[in-house]
């Protein structure tokens, strides 16, 4: 077995794992990024599409321009890699951590580390996950499967085709679909309001004449051998109308009902996950409850935007190197998620420094109000246009807003 | 895979349906100085009721002993044990547990002991409220007694059924999928057999295991007229992660009808629960229902209250043979040289070890000459899995084949060699190598190595894109190449 040790490693290779390395590396630690497809830059490799690279790199990229971009910084960086590597197992050694590297190169890797950033990303909720009855013909793919095959192995999986969800994956392969010559009947949403972003719905829907079955519930997929139709019913007033429902013919059904961040292995290392985010629970630096282990990206929480995924990656990076190196997180307050708030990302923040959050929001809401409350006082408070769930919210917070903060004391973040 | 075809395509018994009533006949036929072909209509064996059921090896004590299927569960499921060390399929015996959530079930807990006792089981034990809580901690506290059964257990079922056909062929016998008996006449003292397709073989002696389609078999041969009623049973299955995992196999108390809906923790680590027992028209419907799934886990929580459906990861549903009260499994008495294995509903998993012994017995009292062949090989080598083995076997088996290293699903650690060994026993569609391999059976159910999947199915098999189905000619996969 091929022993291996470095100060930190990251368990995946996409987006938040490099940009983590990086910044691990940049504090002359050494670093290797664990990553099991033969490729770094993860799900960013089958998103074609461009949009990525805004906030990152001040320029519009595609997801494989994006990657390539990170990838060149974090070859430059000096950090390791080994690709086609799935990590299957972590054991605690005292103040070190054994991870176990399953390879077909490289055999059983043995990866002795003092720390670990969490990177796995996420996978999609499927069809067992929402509970759609009916029959299990083939033609039913999540809509990230679809465009792994579309996009990066040349095949069309349909060419009538419904896709159940409003999520942004979803909606990107409703236009994907249709220029790669396929016909796509609708989108079905069970909610009244799209999960996707804004300009998804505009670019991928409207552009291209595709209905948008908006408070509708799929209530079956029916087909013998390959799928010949899906049944939706209307939702109305908060009732599931079943003597409405109508079949749509179709050969193909494209899931795309959510995202879930992948923890089976943060589990096995002892991490606990906040419900709310199915992502770990973690302080302000973005550690887990496991000393030693910290969390950024998809894994953390679902994210909108990959440049955000960056971003916080890049921060749990630099707090990963700096506990390496011994410093504490001095002290800490806990964040409520107030009204209408679903989450915070981090829970924790520290006041004697600057923060940054990621929350999502419960409501959809013209001209709202984001509020951050120290123990009750008002000590930012910020107007919002227009918030909906599927767009993520960014706070900073400065040490003076946290000046005078005691030991029990508690912020709050709300949304008005 | 040590197959002969016999000469001139005629056989000496031809076994009509490849489910686990086909496949234990035709690995206790293979033992003798026979040429046996066991014949499918569907892409791979054990896509019928054999792959959807609730994989149980059950306690004997739910069928009176009048019953011919209460003496074949008792028998087949002390043949499991042997069956298990010989073909190593997952198997335990976790024990089963009856529930009674009111003091009046207790009348009928009482009468399955004493039915359990009359079959003969063995450790079959009355419980008090406690003693359930002891034996499985998960249970509603609201119980109030029932029974416990330790004998009872879990098995895989379509693995059970892959590892025997497996162990059949290495001792001849000829399996040929895709297969549909259409028609049959006798030509002197020959069964002459004819395919969908056109093909055709001869076999002196016939057994009608044909499950769901047992009728039609028995039709176009000319013997007996019935009727095989479909029930179907919708099942639910939990994420191995679940907290609601328990120890055995705990069961309602029955009812008239029904065994009722079971918690099952697989031999896997996952957790089923279900089924339904609901008469179907379409034999070939196994669409699921809301209010039905609904009901299910509403019943599963009544007995397991942790139950959650956000550790739901996929439902399905089984079709299983309804004819009569009895199993139907005796020599036709219009046409010679036929056998009924029919109406094999539950207990028939349990059962079908028994049923192999059976019918090779009234094969043999109709004619059949029976001569232990020498060299027969009972044992099927050992097949690594990763699953199962730890970091240090893993690196030494990379060693030798990195396919293993490679992990193709990630939810159940399923390496690349698997996946081909899959294949190359003649698994070559995505439910075949599903049931055979694991892959793309846990929580993501697929979303990450169907596409890798379909890759080594193509180049293992040279099949182009067009041919990779999910279940065989019509369930395509893909409709164009870009």
């Amino acid at each position: 077995m091929r022993e291996l040790s470095y100060d930190a490693a990251v368990i995946g290779g996409g987006a938040a794992g490099m940009a983590a390395a990086l910044e691990i590396r940049a504090a002359g630690l050494s670093c290797v990024i664990l990553e099991r497809e033969d490729h770094l830059g993860g799900i960013l490799l089958q998103c074609v599409h461009n949009g990525f690279g805004l906030i990152e790199f001040d320029e519009e990229l595609s997801g494989p321009e994006f990657a390539e971009r990170m990838e060149e910084r974090f070859r430059a960086s000096g950090a390791d890699a080994y690709l086609g590597v799935t990590v299957m197992d972590v054991e605690d050694a005292g103040d070190r951590k054994v991870l176990f590297g399953y390879s077909a190169e490289h055999g059983i890797l043995r990866v002795s580390v003092r720390a670990v950033v969490l990177a796995m990303g996420c996978r999609e909720r499927n069809r067992g996950n929402i509970r759609i009855p009916g029959a299990r013909p083939a033609g039913v793919y999540t809509a990230g499967l679809a465009q792994r095959l579309v996009n990066m192995e040349g095949y069309l999986p349909g060419k009538d085709a419904v896709i159940i969800g409003s999520g942004d994956i979803g909606l990107i392969m409703a236009r994907r679909m249709s220029w790669a010559g396929a016909k796509v009947h609708g989108v079905v949403e069970i909610l009244p309001y799209p999960s996707g972003l804004t300009r998804n719905i505009v670019q991928c829907l409207h552009d291209f004449d595709i209905p948008l079955y908006l408070s509708h519930l799929t209530t079956g997929i029916f087909g013998g051998d390959r799928v010949e139709s899906v049944e939706i019913a209307p939702i109305e007033d908060g009732a599931v109308r079943f003597e409405k429902a109508f079949r749509i013919p179709c050969d193909t059904v494209l899931l795309s009902v959510g995202l879930v961040p992948e923890n089976e292995l943060s589990k096995k290392m002892g991490v606990e996950l906040n419900p709310m985010t199915n992502g770990p629970w973690t302080d302000s630096r973005m550690m887990t409850n496991v000393p030693g282990i910290f969390a950024a990206g998809n894994v953390l929480h679902v994210h909108d935007l990959v440049d955000y995924v960056a971003e916080e990656a890049r921060r749990a990076g630099a707090a990963c190197a700096r506990w390496i190196r011994g410093e504490g997180p001095g002290r800490e307050l806990r964040v409520k998620a107030g009204p209408n708030v679903r989450y915070t990302a981090p829970c924790r923040v520290g006041p004697e420094s600057p923060n940054k959050l990621y929350l999502r929001t419960l409501i959809v809401k013209n001209d709202a109000v984001l509020e951050v409350r120290l123990d009750n006082r008002v000590v930012q408070s910020r107007k919002k246009a227009h918030i909906q769930p599927s767009e993520m919210i960014s706070v900073t917070l400065d040490p003076k807003d946290l000046a005078g903060a005691g030991p029990d004391s508690v912020l709050e973040i709300a949304i008005l | 895979m040590g197959s002969k075809n016999a000469a001139g395509g005629i056989f000496d018994v031809a076994i009509i349906g490849a489910g686990v009533c086909g496949a234990n006949i035709a690995r206790r036929l293979s033992q003798y100085e026979l040429d046996v072909i066991l014949l499918d209509k569907e892409a791979d064996v054990s896509f019928g009721t054999s792959k959807a059921n609730s994989g149980i090896v059950h306690g004997g004590f739910h069928h009176g002993s009048k019953y011919l299927k209460a003496r074949l569960e008792v028998q087949g499921a002390l043949m499991f044990d042997r069956l298990h060390r010989e073909l190593g399929f997952p198997f335990r015996r976790c024990g089963i547990v009856v529930a009674a959530l009111h003091e009046d079930e207790m009348r009928v807990v009482d009468q399955l002991y004493r039915q359990g006792v009359e079959n003969g089981v063995i450790g079959i034990e009355m419980c008090s409220r406690e003693r359930m809580l002891e034996l499985e901690p998960k249970l509603n506290p609201d119980t109030v007694g029932g029974l416990y059964a330790p004998a009872g257990g879990i098995v895989e079922p379509y693995r059970f059924v892959f590892s025997l056909v497996e162990s059949a062929q290495r001792n001849g016998v000829e399996v040929r999928t895709s297969f549909r008996a259409e028609k049959a006449e006798r030509e002197g003292d020959l069964w002459k057999i004819r395919a969908a397709d056109g093909s055709f073989l001869s076999a002196r002696y016939v057994v009608n295991a044909a499950g769901l389609f047992a009728d039609e078999v028995s039709r176009a041969f000319g013997a007996e007229e019935y009727t095989i009623r479909a029930r179907k049973g919708e099942y639910y299955l939990l994420d191995r992660m679940t907290r609601a995992r328990p120890d055995r196999v705990v069961f309602p108390v029955p009812t008239s009808v029904s065994k009722g809906m079971l918690v099952v923790p697989t031999v896997e680590g996952t957790v089923l629960i279900g089924p339904t027992a609901e008469m179907t028209d379409d034999k070939t419907d196994t669409a699921t229902t809301r209010e039905h799934l609904e009901m299910i886990l509403g019943n599963a929580r009544a007995m397991i209250p942790s139950i959650s459906e956000n550790d739901v990861i996929t439902s399905f549903a089984g079709q299983r043979p309804v004819l009569e009260e009895d199993f139907y499994i005796e020599p036709s008495r219009k046409v010679p040289a036929f056998i009924h294995v029919a109406g094999i509903q539950s207990p028939g998993l349990t059962a079908s070890p028994a049923i192999g012994e059976y019918v090779k017995d009234l094969l043999k009292e109709s004619g059949l000459r029976l001569v232990e062949r020498p060299g027969y090989d009972p044992v099927l080598p050992e097949r690594p899995r990763m699953f199962d083995i730890d970091h240090y076997r893993a690196d030494a088996l990379v060693a030798e084949d990195p396919g293993y290293g490679n992990i193709v699903c990630r939810c159940e650690k399923v390496s690349e060699a698997e996946i081909v060994a899959a294949i190359r026993a003649g698994h070559t569609t995505l439910d075949g190598i599903k049931y055979f391999t694991r892959a793309q059976m846990g929580r993501c159910q697929g979303g990450f190595c169907t596409y890798k999947i379909l890759k080594i199915l193509m180049r293992e098999t040279g099949m182009g894109w067009d041919r990779i189905t999910k279940r065989g000619a019509g369930s395509e996969l893909l409709s164009g190449r870009l």
